[in-house]
């Protein structure tokens, strides 16, 4: 793997080369790309052409008649997807997205501008799809499908994290993400995927969640969770699984189950729950909120996302809670009722101790969980002790997907401000709508990518920066599994002393619980404010 | 061939159309040929030789520069006199040189300016200064 | 490169024109029978791309969600920018066709040593694009004059604000100045900014410099090289009424403006410029965000290989029944 240079090494130059773009070849260095999918990940999906091959290899072992399969492949989704048409014909090249996406201030790299990785795969639609690509080649913009041009689009579209911040500043809403969609289908035609996408997508869907994580160890990682509580505040939750007649079915990203930070976050859900008493069940099947399909085809997206209707069908919940997670939420929010739905057999979320009806989730009957807690917190349902998150200066990230793919921005802050004291929002222009992409969303979160993430993840550390240079902030909350695993790196690189929480660890912190014992530390073993002395004694 | 969404994309292609081709079918098909300019009044009929400041053709497309020109050497530099091409001298003033004898104002200014799709009253300003000629009706 | 090919084929077109009409004397040509191809070809093409795209469903609810979603009413949606009904989406239509919404976002990055980034006040393409295209829509009204008889009021309404400066004769128009300004502060920056550079295409330049030679030609016909008026009126309403006919005597420089616009219109629907029609049909804007509440129907949906509950108890049954899981099956 190669190694990352440091901060002040990296060199970021914003100008083009001098050769057109047309005539640069894209150069596979080590640290910028992302491992070949292998053949028993592409196996296990029924995906076409599983081999062992690698991105950095001359040969990459294509069916001979890729070309025809690609092509093909373009023309059966200008036919079925307007979207993919119309930001095909429309651009005009105003240049406006060009600066807005993460992966061009890190890199510099001209095809990272949004509307230059569109025009990569534009070009070729203007060759074999239109008349003028076909009479005046070039000079139209259009260029012949090569293997060159291929090897390109595997390097630039997976070096977008469909985070779609450049849709918000197109004149005509032309969306990247969908565009980067639409080239990975066609990718995966070939069984040009990267494994850090398929193995996940694969796990997911033979073993119910991404990190493979089998049924009887998903129970067994989740009880540790309560023996952890335990030894913080000294109650014991009770958490059940695959529990049929639940009121509630609960889904989270297994990413929390599994790794720090996001198990901290895992601990604020299961201790909110046994406070309000929740009548809920995990599924070891439905064990997974995120959807690394999303990052392959819709059709994978919607095999994946298939096991959460089904299950909550075969346990008779009522309705679905889901956890903090990004894509998962676009994914739930813009296309589960469409691909997996109607969900006629569930019904509308209502919150058993508000009796508040989740009106905004009337079709999906899934309810976010900030959304949960913000409304047990309105009405007054939860005893909140801010000050246990006093050694926390806290900013709040965005997620791209739940910011532009679905607009919940203003609940996370909400339930942030009633369980820190110290919240200081980044500067404008990087949160909310135009928030910043951690930099290794859609399925890029891998380790031998790390270089192209670190430089991604600039334009977020640099607002992080700002707050940690103007208000001491040490502590970035936010509602992504995603984020939760590859802030922390990005934070150790940019910004160390900076750590990372999800919103549902400060809310853990904060819970004043029934039969709790004094707590010295919080979820994850540090002294609270002004607690660091008894812990000296205790030594 | 299905059209999607086509109860919004038809009525909205319609009405595009309809605003593009709006003279088509506003006009009906009835064409509309430029006014007569009429130099039959007393004045122009008892000349010798018909013959304005300039040529016939200049006068149709300059007419107003040649006015706005005059205007300026009247009123700021006080100049009087324009020397024309053959030597014979006019009075630059609108009201006691041109309507000499184009005295039918209504025949030989408006109607060609309202063809042109001139706002009468507003443009030309002529007259929110000028007194315009008194015609027999 | 794009540049000198544009700017060639924009010199090639005004010199067909000219020896056309000039030398050879083709005024039917130019003056009938090409604007009629190109106002069938705007039509034709117009109707063909939207219908086109039209054939192609919107299988997913995918808005660009740019502000706060509908929530709980102690919540304060953004109902413009993350629109959850239909008035809610003609809103944020509107802004975004009348006075482009999403352009106005528009920021500018600067990487300083560090790395260090600012983002910096960079309005100056929104206003740019907003005046060039408005100039452009009011320009297209004053010129139905020559088109309509009588012409209703508001063509005059146009023609009168646009000339509200009231200055020489015949009085300027704001337009005229604007539509000057804006294509050239479009074609600069262009060539300015190296990263315009990098991407512009032919496809970009050519149009641009139409325009610029389109709207050059028209002042200079105004005030400079002037032409018979009623005459051209007269060949315009003989085209809008389908009596065609071309009166003798008008100038060159119409026939070189006219055969400018006659490329425009023919161009139009297989360019860039059909962006006029697709911002209308772009799915991240025109949809409302009520995904969750309004199921949306996908009409290829198709069944998919899912891994059924079944399928995974069978493979776990034992270790999930020694961890003490509830199984279907014993």
């Amino acid at each position: 793997m190669a190694t990352v240079p440091k901060p002040n090494e990296l060199v970021i130059d914003h100008k083009p080369p001098q050769t057109g773009w047309m005539d640069t070849p894209v150069v596979f260095r080590p640290g910028t790309w992302c491992y070949g999918a292998k053949t028993k990940n592409l196996k296990a999906l029924d995906l076409p052409n599983p081999r062992e091959w690698s991105p950095g290899d001359e040969d990459w072992k294509l069916p001979e008649n890729w070309k025809e399969i690609i092509l093909e492949g373009i023309r059966e989704r200008l036919e079925k997807y307007r979207s993919f048409k119309i930001f095909m014909d429309i651009c005009v090249r105003c240049g406006a997205c060009a600066d807005k996406c993460h992966f061009w201030i890190g890199t510099g790299d001209p095809k990272n501008m949004p509307v230059l990785r569109a025009e990569l795969l534009r070009s070729v639609y203007r060759n074999d799809f239109t008349t003028a690509g076909k009479l005046l080649g070039k000079m139209a913009g259009a260029r012949e499908l090569t293997m060159d041009v291929f090897k390109e689009w595997f390097y630039y579209f997976f070096q977008c994290t469909e985070c779609r911040r450049c849709s918000l500043f197109c004149p005509y809403g032309i969306d990247t993400a969908e565009i980067t969609l639409m080239a990975r289908e066609l990718l995966n035609l070939v069984g040009c995927n990267i494994d850090w996408i398929a193995g996940p997508a694969a796990n997911c869907f033979n073993n119910g969640n991404h990190l493979g994580i089998q049924p009887h160890a998903f129970k067994d990682m989740i009880e540790f969770f309560v023996d952890e509580i335990e030894a913080v505040n000294g109650v014991r939750v009770e958490p059940t699984f695959n529990r049929k007649g639940a009121e509630v079915l609960f889904i989270t990203p297994s990413g929390d189950v599994f790794a720090d930070p996001g198990t901290y976050t895992l601990m604020g859900y299961l201790m909110l729950f046994h406070e309000i008493g929740l009548d809920y069940t995990w599924s070891t099947y439905a064990s997974e909120g995120g959807n690394f399909g999303f990052f392959t085809s819709h059709e994978m997206m919607k095999r994946l996302n298939a096991k959460m209707y089904a299950e909550a069908k075969r346990l008779g919940v009522k309705w679905i809670l889901g956890g903090e997670c990004g894509h998962m939420w676009r994914v739930i929010n813009q296309y589960m009722d469409t691909m997996n739905g109607p969900a006629d057999f569930l019904e509308v979320p209502v919150s058993p101790i508000t009796g508040t009806r989740f009106d905004n989730a009337r079709a999906t009957k899934m309810t976010h969980i900030v959304e949960f807690t913000a409304d047990l917190i309105k009405h007054g349902k939860l005893k909140l002790d801010p000050s246990r998150n006093d050694h926390h200066r806290v900013t709040y990230h965005d997620s791209c997907n739940t910011a532009r793919g679905m607009g919940l921005m203003e609940e996370p802050r909400y339930v942030l401000k009633n369980v820190c004291n110290n919240f200081f929002e980044m500067p404008a222009g990087t949160t909310r709508e135009q928030t910043f992409c951690c930099g290794s969303g859609s399925g890029l979160n891998t380790d031998e990518f790390m270089e192209i993430r670190m430089r991604g993840g600039l334009p977020r550390a640099n607002a992080v920066q700002y707050v940690h240079d103007k208000h001491d902030v040490n502590m970035m909350a936010c509602i992504c599994a995603i984020d939760r695993a590859v802030l922390t790196a990005s934070m150790n690189y940019w910004v160390p002393g900076v750590g990372i929480t999800g919103v549902h660890e400060l809310v853990g912190n904060a819970l004043v619980m029934e039969g709790e014992t004094e707590r010295t530390t919080d979820l994850r073993g540090e002294p609270l404010a002004g607690m660091e002395e008894s812990e000296d004694e205790d030594l | 061939m299905k059209i999607y969404n086509a109860n919004k994309i038809i009525p909205g292609l319609i009405i595009f159309l309809g605003l593009i081709t709006f003279p088509m079918w506003y006009n009906m098909g009835k064409a509309a040929p430029p006014p007569e300019i009429k130099f039959d009044t007393p004045v122009i009929q008892q000349m010798a030789v018909k013959q304005c400041v300039l040529p016939k053709a200049d006068m149709r497309t300059g007419h107003m520069q040649l006015l706005n020109e005059w205007r300026t050497q009247v009123v700021r530099n006080g100049y009087r006199t324009y020397v024309a091409a053959d030597g014979k001298e006019y009075n630059m003033s609108l009201q006691n040189e041109c309507i000499k004898c184009h005295s039918n104002k209504t025949q030989f200014c408006d109607q060609c300016h309202v063809y042109a799709g001139l706002q009468l009253g507003s443009v030309p300003y002529c007259w929110t200064c000028h007194i315009a000629p008194k015609e027999a009706k | 490169m794009g540049i000198k090919f544009s700017l060639l084929v924009v010199a090639a077109l005004i010199a067909v024109v000219f020896l056309g009409v000039k030398v050879v004397g083709m005024y039917y040509v130019f003056g009938v029978i090409i604007p009629y191809l190109a106002i069938l070809t705007f039509v034709g093409g117009f109707v063909y791309r939207i219908m086109n795209w039209a054939r192609s469903p919107v299988p997913f609810v995918i808005p660009t969600t740019a502000g706060q979603q509908y929530s709980f009413p102690w919540i304060k949606q953004n109902k413009l920018d993350n629109p959850s009904t239909t008035a809610g989406v003609i809103g944020r239509m509107a802004l975004e066709v009348l006075l482009f919404r999403s352009l106005f976002r528009n920021s500018k990055v600067e990487l300083r040593d560090g790395p260090k980034l600012t983002y910096q006040w960079e309005k100056w393409l929104w206003l740019a694009g907003l005046l060039f295209h408005w100039s452009f829509l009011i320009i297209f009204i004053r010129h139905l004059r020559f088109f309509t008889e009588p012409v209703p009021g508001f063509v005059h309404l146009a023609d009168t604000l646009d000339g509200i400066l009231q200055v020489g004769l015949p009085g300027i128009y704001l337009t005229d100045g604007l539509i000057l300004a804006t294509v050239t502060y479009l074609f600069i920056r262009r060539v300015v900014i190296p990263q315009m550079k990098y991407i512009s295409l032919p496809a970009d330049y050519f149009p641009l410099f139409l325009i610029l030679a389109l709207a050059t030609s028209g002042i200079l016909m105004r005030y400079f090289i002037r032409v018979d008026l009623l005459k051209v009126k007269e060949l315009a309403m003989g085209l809008a009424s389908f009596h065609p006919t071309v009166p003798e005597g008008i100038g060159v420089m119409f026939f070189i403006h006219f055969f400018l616009v006659c490329t425009l219109f023919a161009y139009f629907p297989f360019s860039k410029l059909m962006h006029l029609g697709g911002v209308f049909l772009s799915p991240t804007r025109n949809m409302p965000n009520d995904s969750r509440m309004v199921r949306h129907v996908n009409p290829w949906d198709y069944p998919v290989k899912v891994h059924t509950y079944e399928e995974y108890e069978d493979h776990f049954r034992e270790k999930m029944i020694e961890a003490g899981l509830p199984v279907e099956k014993e």
